[in-house]
């Protein structure tokens, strides 16, 4: 998928991959993030 | 003198079905469309069908957790009906019995409650030697209609056993988004379930010691006591060890969400290691708000809601505490601000820490013990299995440093890994429920060396992004 441009809200999972990681790769991939957070399911 | 030493455990359960209605997703639910509660009632299960699953009975230690894996999924298919509700670290009460719970531990009298349940709690909880019967008979039960007009009037809710409302809770002030009824019930049920786990440790060591001999309770529940100037004031380990008998001990709480119950274990142990106690209690009731958390989930899946039983736990820590199994302070693994917030850089930091402290490998350690939700709860919500997960990615970074070989994890999960047998009631399943399996193994002479390893999601309260975590060996 084609990140650059793109606006992105970053939805992350505690047991799998986090906001702040989904942030950083969006990020380095040309995306703008505009909400991130990270649930815990348990 | 050597580590503090862990003398008795205590794992109790109460059956709720009648609370999941005030579990935080099915309260916000029922709030938008009332009518939901037919599908939450035709999915609730029956006391007996709560004791007879096996997950439960791991819990109380009638089975090992390692025997699950021979009970084919799912599990709520597969009852044992000769199971009993005595554990042998503690029971599984019925709902009768929790709610006279609830009033017993009342102080602040607004717990209203019918004379047939009263009746039915006394005879349960004094059978299993909880409650004296004079403090049963002393309750007095609500007055004709007293119940039914204060749900009426707005200032209590409703508190149910099948299909009748059989009491109620008020609030605790008129403009206190503290003190509201809903809040006030989840701090009860909090302090009810760490009550029956303390009184069911006094009973494990009677004869030898009695609630004179505790000098501190440190409590590690996830509820927030208080009111509108301190909201999560605390100090409910004060408070439940008043209703235990505790006379002479005072306490505090430790909050760490999840890891609160493991942190207060290694700190009831820094208090005994430096000469401040000789004995301390870590105590934690049970989560009220968890209670239906995935019941959307096992609704649509047309299984029973699991998620409904409050758990508590009980743990004895001594100076002279004889050869039984040691907290390994100087193993501590800490999830520094430093180390980052992804899942291999905790787990580097709560596995390999204690385990290099320890100069141990990982095949040295006998069990991991660490976040033991039961998949059959979380998996049909589509959050797979927890423990599994732990136990990879544990598995995989022991491959990378060399303790197993590459195609060992599956092997090392096999040999070192636990089913997850515990309700999702965070700090509880987090590891320190495994704390009375590994206690009594250890003094079988079964086993030598336990991880116990517990996180936190600190940034579900907005204050920081940041993970955490807390580990420990106890060792024979």
């Amino acid at each position: 998928m084609e990140l650059k441009g793109k606006r992105v809200l970053a939805i992350g999972e505690r047991d799998g991959v986090n906001g702040a990681a989904i942030e950083a790769c969006v990020k380095s991939a040309g995306a703008e993030v505009l909400y991130v957070e990270t649930q815990c399911f348990v | 003198m050597g580590f503090p030493v862990i003398t008795s455990v205590a794992n109790v359960l109460a059956h709720v079905p009648g609370l999941v209605r005030y579990g935080s997703k099915p309260l916000r639910d029922l709030a938008q469309e009332p009518a939901r509660m037919d599908d939450i009632a035709r999915h609730l299960r029956s006391y007996e069908d709560a004791v007879a699953y096996g997950p439960n009975q791991a819990f109380l230690g009638n089975i090992e957790p390692e025997t699950l894996r021979t009970v084919p999924r799912p599990w709520f298919n597969a009852p044992d009906r000769g199971a009993p509700s005595e554990g042998a670290f503690g029971d599984l009460i019925g709902e009768a019995e929790l709610l006279g719970l609830l009033k017993l531990c009342d102080r602040a009298r607004l717990v209203q409650m019918d004379e047939a349940t009263l009746a039915a709690a006394a005879k349960g909880l004094v059978g299993r030697r909880m409650a004296a019967a004079a403090e049963m008979e002393a309750l007095k039960p609500a007055a004709a209609d007293a119940i039914r007009r204060a749900v009426e009037s707005g200032e209590a809710i409703p508190l149910w056993h099948g299909d009748r409302v059989v009491g109620s809770m008020a609030r605790g002030h008129e403009a206190d988004e503290a003190l509201t009824a809903n809040v006030l019930l989840e701090n009860l049920a909090g302090k009810a379930t760490g009550v029956l786990a303390l009184r069911r440790l006094l009973a494990q060591v009677d004869g030898r010691l009695g609630p004179d001999d505790i000098e501190f309770v440190v409590a590690g529940s996830e509820e927030a006591v208080g009111d509108r100037y301190q909201r999560g004031g605390g100090n409910i380990g004060k408070a439940i060890a008043e209703d235990a008998g505790l006379r002479r001990a005072t306490g505090f709480d430790v909050k760490a969400f999840c890891a609160s119950t493991l942190y207060a274990v290694f700190n009831a142990a820094a208090l005994i290691q430096a000469g401040t106690f000789s004995r301390v209690a870590v105590v934690a009731g049970g989560s009220l708000a968890k209670l239906g958390m995935k019941y959307r989930a096992h609704v649509a899946k047309q299984m029973p809601i699991l998620e409904d039983v409050l758990a508590g736990v009980a743990v004895l820590l001594e100076r002279d505490g004889g050869d039984g199994p040691r907290v390994r302070l100087d193993t501590l693994g800490l999830h520094t601000i430093a180390s980052g917030s992804s899942q291999q850089a905790i787990v580097q930091e709560l596995v390999m820490g204690p385990l290099a402290k320890a100069g141990c490998t990982l095949t040295e350690v006998d069990r991991y013990a660490t976040e033991m939700h039961n998949p059959e709860v979380t998996e049909p919500a589509g959050s797979g299995d927890v423990p599994l997960g732990n136990y990879r990615l544990i598995g995989a970074l022991g491959a990378l440093k060399g303790h197993i070989p590459r195609t060992g994890v599956d092997a090392f999960i096999a040999a070192h890994g636990l089913p997850g047998y515990a309700p999702t009631q965070g700090h509880i399943a987090s590891a320190v429920c495994y704390l009375a399996h590994a206690a009594r193994a250890m003094r079988a002479g079964t086993m030598r060396r336990a991880l116990f390893m517990a996180k936190g999601s600190l940034f579900l309260g907005r204050m920081t992004e940041m993970s955490d975590g807390v580990s420990f060996l106890v060792e024979a």
